[in-house]
Protein backbone atom coordinates (compact mmCIF):
# COMPACT_ATOMS: atom_id res chain seq x y z
CA UNK A 1 0.00 0.00 0.00
CA UNK A 2 0.99 3.61 -0.09
CA UNK A 3 0.77 6.19 2.67
CA UNK A 4 0.49 9.85 1.78
CA UNK A 5 2.72 12.37 3.45
CA UNK A 6 1.31 15.88 3.49
CA UNK A 7 4.37 17.78 2.25
CA UNK A 8 6.40 18.17 -0.94
CA UNK A 9 9.72 16.43 -1.49
CA UNK A 10 11.19 19.83 -2.42
CA UNK A 11 9.58 23.20 -1.57
CA UNK A 12 7.77 25.17 -4.28
CA UNK A 13 6.81 28.78 -3.78
CA UNK A 14 6.34 30.56 -7.12
CA UNK A 15 5.53 34.26 -6.93
CA UNK A 16 5.23 35.16 -10.62
CA UNK A 17 2.18 34.07 -12.62
CA UNK A 18 3.30 32.59 -15.94
CA UNK A 19 0.71 30.48 -17.81
CA UNK A 20 3.03 30.04 -20.81
CA UNK A 21 5.44 28.19 -18.55
CA UNK A 22 2.69 26.04 -17.04
CA UNK A 23 1.71 25.06 -20.56
CA UNK A 24 5.10 23.42 -21.15
CA UNK A 25 5.81 22.16 -17.62
CA UNK A 26 2.54 20.18 -17.77
CA UNK A 27 4.42 17.78 -20.06
CA UNK A 28 6.25 16.42 -17.03
CA UNK A 29 2.85 15.74 -15.45
CA UNK A 30 1.18 13.77 -18.24
CA UNK A 31 3.55 13.86 -21.22
CA UNK A 32 5.59 11.08 -22.90
CA UNK A 33 8.58 11.36 -20.53
CA UNK A 34 6.68 12.70 -17.56
CA UNK A 35 6.47 11.66 -13.93
CA UNK A 36 3.14 9.85 -14.23
CA UNK A 37 4.51 7.62 -16.99
CA UNK A 38 7.66 7.07 -14.92
CA UNK A 39 5.83 6.06 -11.76
CA UNK A 40 3.35 3.84 -13.57
CA UNK A 41 6.18 2.18 -15.53
CA UNK A 42 8.16 1.21 -12.42
CA UNK A 43 5.28 0.22 -10.19
CA UNK A 44 3.96 -1.97 -13.01
CA UNK A 45 7.29 -3.54 -13.93
CA UNK A 46 8.24 -4.43 -10.35
CA UNK A 47 5.86 -7.41 -10.31
CA UNK A 48 8.18 -9.21 -12.76
CA UNK A 49 11.41 -8.26 -10.95
CA UNK A 50 13.64 -11.17 -9.87
CA UNK A 51 16.21 -9.89 -7.35
CA UNK A 52 15.71 -8.17 -4.00
CA UNK A 53 17.79 -5.23 -5.23
CA UNK A 54 15.70 -4.63 -8.35
CA UNK A 55 12.38 -5.14 -6.55
CA UNK A 56 13.36 -2.48 -4.02
CA UNK A 57 14.75 -0.10 -6.65
CA UNK A 58 11.60 -0.26 -8.81
CA UNK A 59 9.32 0.17 -5.78
CA UNK A 60 11.23 3.07 -4.29
CA UNK A 61 11.89 4.99 -7.50
CA UNK A 62 8.26 4.38 -8.58
CA UNK A 63 7.24 5.95 -5.28
CA UNK A 64 9.60 8.91 -5.59
CA UNK A 65 8.21 9.64 -9.07
CA UNK A 66 4.78 10.11 -7.49
CA UNK A 67 6.31 12.76 -5.24
CA UNK A 68 7.70 14.39 -8.39
CA UNK A 69 4.27 14.25 -10.04
CA UNK A 70 2.98 16.21 -7.05
CA UNK A 71 5.77 18.78 -7.46
CA UNK A 72 4.97 19.29 -11.15
CA UNK A 73 1.25 19.65 -10.44
CA UNK A 74 2.11 22.19 -7.76
CA UNK A 75 4.25 24.21 -10.18
CA UNK A 76 1.50 24.25 -12.84
CA UNK A 77 -1.07 25.29 -10.27
CA UNK A 78 1.01 28.07 -8.75
CA UNK A 79 1.97 29.42 -12.18
CA UNK A 80 -1.68 29.80 -13.21
CA UNK A 81 -3.80 30.19 -10.05
CA UNK A 82 -3.92 34.01 -10.27
CA UNK A 83 -3.92 34.35 -14.06
CA UNK A 84 -6.54 36.68 -15.57
CA UNK A 85 -8.14 36.22 -18.98
CA UNK A 86 -5.77 38.69 -20.62
CA UNK A 87 -2.71 36.80 -19.35
CA UNK A 88 -4.26 33.49 -20.37
CA UNK A 89 -4.82 34.74 -23.92
CA UNK A 90 -1.42 36.38 -24.24
CA UNK A 91 0.36 33.27 -22.99
CA UNK A 92 -1.38 31.02 -25.50
CA UNK A 93 -2.90 29.19 -22.55
CA UNK A 94 -6.41 29.67 -23.96
CA UNK A 95 -6.65 26.28 -25.70
CA UNK A 96 -5.76 24.48 -22.47
CA UNK A 97 -8.08 26.81 -20.54
CA UNK A 98 -11.06 25.87 -22.70
CA UNK A 99 -10.59 22.17 -21.99
CA UNK A 100 -9.39 22.23 -18.38
CA UNK A 101 -9.78 25.73 -16.94
CA UNK A 102 -7.05 26.21 -14.37
CA UNK A 103 -7.19 22.55 -13.37
CA UNK A 104 -4.15 20.32 -13.66
CA UNK A 105 -4.75 17.67 -16.34
CA UNK A 106 -2.29 14.94 -17.36
CA UNK A 107 -1.38 15.91 -20.92
CA UNK A 108 1.74 16.72 -22.90
CA UNK A 109 2.92 20.24 -23.76
CA UNK A 110 1.33 19.79 -27.17
CA UNK A 111 -2.01 18.86 -25.58
CA UNK A 112 -2.02 15.08 -26.08
CA UNK A 113 -3.79 13.40 -23.13
CA UNK A 114 -1.80 10.94 -21.05
CA UNK A 115 -1.68 7.41 -22.42
CA UNK A 116 -0.21 4.17 -21.04
CA UNK A 117 1.33 3.73 -24.50
CA UNK A 118 4.17 5.92 -23.15
CA UNK A 119 5.44 3.00 -21.13
CA UNK A 120 6.12 -0.69 -21.37
CA UNK A 121 6.05 -3.56 -18.92
CA UNK A 122 7.59 -6.43 -20.82
CA UNK A 123 7.79 -9.14 -18.16
CA UNK A 124 11.52 -9.45 -18.83
CA UNK A 125 13.54 -7.86 -16.03
CA UNK A 126 16.50 -7.01 -18.25
CA UNK A 127 14.41 -5.51 -21.04
CA UNK A 128 12.47 -3.47 -18.49
CA UNK A 129 15.58 -2.05 -16.82
CA UNK A 130 17.03 -0.99 -20.18
CA UNK A 131 13.79 0.87 -20.84
CA UNK A 132 14.00 2.48 -17.41
CA UNK A 133 17.50 3.78 -17.98
CA UNK A 134 16.43 5.30 -21.31
CA UNK A 135 13.35 6.78 -19.67
CA UNK A 136 15.47 8.54 -17.03
CA UNK A 137 17.66 10.06 -19.73
CA UNK A 138 14.61 11.26 -21.64
CA UNK A 139 13.23 12.87 -18.50
CA UNK A 140 16.60 14.53 -17.87
CA UNK A 141 16.59 16.01 -21.41
CA UNK A 142 13.05 17.27 -20.89
CA UNK A 143 14.04 19.06 -17.69
CA UNK A 144 16.96 20.66 -19.49
CA UNK A 145 14.66 21.94 -22.26
CA UNK A 146 12.28 23.30 -19.64
CA UNK A 147 15.16 25.04 -17.85
CA UNK A 148 16.10 26.69 -21.15
CA UNK A 149 12.63 28.23 -21.24
CA UNK A 150 12.70 30.18 -17.97
CA UNK A 151 14.82 32.53 -15.87
CA UNK A 152 12.52 32.51 -12.84
CA UNK A 153 14.59 31.17 -9.92
CA UNK A 154 11.40 29.99 -8.16
CA UNK A 155 10.84 27.65 -11.11
CA UNK A 156 14.46 26.86 -11.92
CA UNK A 157 15.31 25.52 -8.47
CA UNK A 158 12.71 22.73 -8.42
CA UNK A 159 13.43 21.92 -12.08
CA UNK A 160 17.12 21.61 -11.26
CA UNK A 161 16.32 19.35 -8.33
CA UNK A 162 14.13 17.11 -10.51
CA UNK A 163 16.76 16.93 -13.23
CA UNK A 164 19.34 15.77 -10.70
CA UNK A 165 17.01 13.08 -9.41
CA UNK A 166 16.73 11.65 -12.95
CA UNK A 167 20.51 11.31 -13.03
CA UNK A 168 20.49 9.45 -9.70
CA UNK A 169 17.66 7.19 -10.88
CA UNK A 170 19.58 6.39 -14.07
CA UNK A 171 22.57 5.40 -11.96
CA UNK A 172 20.50 3.17 -9.65
CA UNK A 173 18.74 1.44 -12.55
CA UNK A 174 22.15 0.79 -14.10
CA UNK A 175 23.25 -0.89 -10.87
CA UNK A 176 19.99 -2.85 -10.66
CA UNK A 177 20.57 -4.03 -14.24
CA UNK A 178 24.08 -5.27 -13.39
CA UNK A 179 22.62 -7.00 -10.36
CA UNK A 180 19.94 -8.77 -12.44
CA UNK A 181 22.47 -9.76 -15.11
CA UNK A 182 24.74 -11.28 -12.46
CA UNK A 183 21.78 -13.19 -11.09
CA UNK A 184 20.84 -14.48 -14.55
CA UNK A 185 24.43 -15.56 -15.23
CA UNK A 186 24.90 -17.31 -11.90
CA UNK A 187 24.80 -21.10 -11.83
CA UNK A 188 21.40 -22.32 -10.77
CA UNK A 189 19.82 -25.68 -10.36
CA UNK A 190 16.50 -26.08 -12.11
CA UNK A 191 13.93 -28.37 -10.59
CA UNK A 192 11.35 -29.59 -13.07
CA UNK A 193 8.25 -31.43 -11.97
CA UNK A 194 8.02 -35.00 -13.20
CA UNK A 195 5.55 -35.40 -16.04
CA UNK A 196 2.36 -37.19 -15.07
CA UNK A 197 3.19 -40.49 -16.85
CA UNK A 198 6.25 -40.92 -14.59
CA UNK A 199 4.07 -40.65 -11.51
CA UNK A 200 1.60 -43.21 -12.73
CA UNK A 201 -0.98 -40.46 -12.53
CA UNK A 202 -3.56 -40.92 -15.30
CA UNK A 203 -5.44 -37.74 -14.59
CA UNK A 204 -5.42 -35.12 -17.31
CA UNK A 205 -6.47 -32.47 -14.87
CA UNK A 206 -3.80 -29.77 -14.76
CA UNK A 207 -4.89 -28.57 -11.36
CA UNK A 208 -5.14 -32.07 -9.77
CA UNK A 209 -1.63 -32.61 -8.53
CA UNK B 1 13.23 25.91 16.26
CA UNK B 2 10.55 27.96 14.51
CA UNK B 3 8.16 26.66 11.84
CA UNK B 4 10.43 27.54 8.94
CA UNK B 5 13.50 25.99 10.55
CA UNK B 6 11.61 22.78 11.26
CA UNK B 7 10.33 22.58 7.66
CA UNK B 8 13.80 23.20 6.25
CA UNK B 9 15.59 20.74 8.49
CA UNK B 10 13.02 18.00 7.85
CA UNK B 11 13.23 18.57 4.09
CA UNK B 12 17.01 18.12 4.27
CA UNK B 13 16.84 15.00 6.44
CA UNK B 14 14.12 13.41 4.32
CA UNK B 15 16.05 14.12 1.16
CA UNK B 16 19.15 12.41 2.56
CA UNK B 17 16.98 9.48 3.66
CA UNK B 18 15.33 9.09 0.23
CA UNK B 19 18.67 9.28 -1.54
CA UNK B 20 20.39 6.87 0.86
CA UNK B 21 17.48 4.44 0.62
CA UNK B 22 17.88 4.24 -3.16
CA UNK B 23 21.63 3.81 -2.74
CA UNK B 24 21.12 1.01 -0.21
CA UNK B 25 18.65 -0.74 -2.52
CA UNK B 26 21.60 -1.56 -4.78
CA UNK B 27 24.34 -1.54 -2.09
CA UNK B 28 22.60 -3.37 0.77
CA UNK B 29 25.88 -4.37 2.42
CA UNK B 30 27.45 -0.93 2.74
CA UNK B 31 27.72 -0.69 6.54
CA UNK B 32 28.75 2.96 6.53
CA UNK B 33 25.67 3.91 4.50
CA UNK B 34 23.42 1.83 6.76
CA UNK B 35 24.76 3.66 9.82
CA UNK B 36 24.23 7.03 8.18
CA UNK B 37 20.73 6.00 7.04
CA UNK B 38 19.79 4.90 10.56
CA UNK B 39 21.01 8.09 12.19
CA UNK B 40 19.26 10.33 9.63
CA UNK B 41 15.98 8.41 10.05
CA UNK B 42 16.29 8.70 13.81
CA UNK B 43 16.71 12.47 13.72
CA UNK B 44 13.93 12.80 11.13
CA UNK B 45 11.55 10.72 13.27
CA UNK B 46 12.04 13.04 16.22
CA UNK B 47 11.69 16.15 14.10
CA UNK B 48 8.51 14.74 12.54
CA UNK B 49 6.91 14.66 15.97
CA UNK B 50 7.84 18.30 16.49
CA UNK B 51 6.58 19.18 12.99
CA UNK B 52 3.21 17.58 13.65
CA UNK B 53 2.92 19.28 17.02
CA UNK B 54 3.75 22.76 15.74
CA UNK B 55 2.74 22.78 12.05
CA UNK B 56 0.20 20.02 11.47
CA UNK B 57 -0.26 16.34 10.62
CA UNK B 58 2.06 14.73 8.07
CA UNK B 59 0.41 11.32 8.26
CA UNK B 60 -3.28 10.80 8.78
CA UNK B 61 -2.79 7.66 10.83
CA UNK B 62 -1.62 9.20 14.06
CA UNK B 63 -3.80 9.37 17.17
CA UNK B 64 -1.87 12.39 18.46
CA UNK B 65 -2.98 14.43 15.41
CA UNK B 66 -6.46 15.07 16.61
CA UNK B 67 -7.89 16.92 19.56
CA UNK B 68 -11.36 18.41 19.18
CA UNK B 69 -11.25 18.37 15.39
CA UNK B 70 -9.88 16.18 12.59
CA UNK B 71 -6.80 18.30 11.83
CA UNK B 72 -5.79 16.27 8.76
CA UNK B 73 -8.13 18.28 6.53
CA UNK B 74 -6.73 21.67 7.54
CA UNK B 75 -5.07 24.00 5.03
CA UNK B 76 -2.45 24.41 3.73
CA UNK B 77 -2.06 21.37 1.48
CA UNK B 78 1.39 20.84 -0.09
CA UNK B 79 0.56 22.59 -3.37
CA UNK B 80 -0.42 25.81 -1.60
CA UNK B 81 2.45 28.34 -1.39
CA UNK B 82 1.94 28.84 2.35
CA UNK B 83 2.83 25.17 2.96
CA UNK B 84 6.28 25.82 1.48
CA UNK B 85 9.36 27.84 2.32
CA UNK B 86 11.85 29.76 0.24
CA UNK B 87 15.13 28.02 -0.26
CA UNK B 88 17.53 30.84 -0.99
CA UNK B 89 16.90 33.07 2.02
CA UNK B 90 19.60 31.60 4.21
CA UNK B 91 22.38 31.55 1.64
CA UNK B 92 22.00 35.26 0.86
FE1 LIG C 1 13.12 9.51 -12.37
Amino acid sequence: MWIYEKKLEFPIKIKKTDPALAKVIISQFGGPDGELAASLRYISQRFAAVTPESKATLSDIGTEELAHLEMIGTMCRQLTADANIDEIKKAGFDAYYVDHGLGVYPASASGVPFTAAYLQSKGDPITDLYEDMAAEQKARSTYEYLMNLTDDPDVLEPLRFLREREIVHFQRFGEALQNVKAYMDSKRQFVIDKPDYMNGNKSKCMKCR
Amino acid sequence: MNKEQIMKRLAVLDFIAVDLQLYLDTHPEDMEAIDKYNSVIKEADMLRMKYEEIIGPLYSFRSSNNGDTFKWIDDPWPWQPSANFEINEEEN
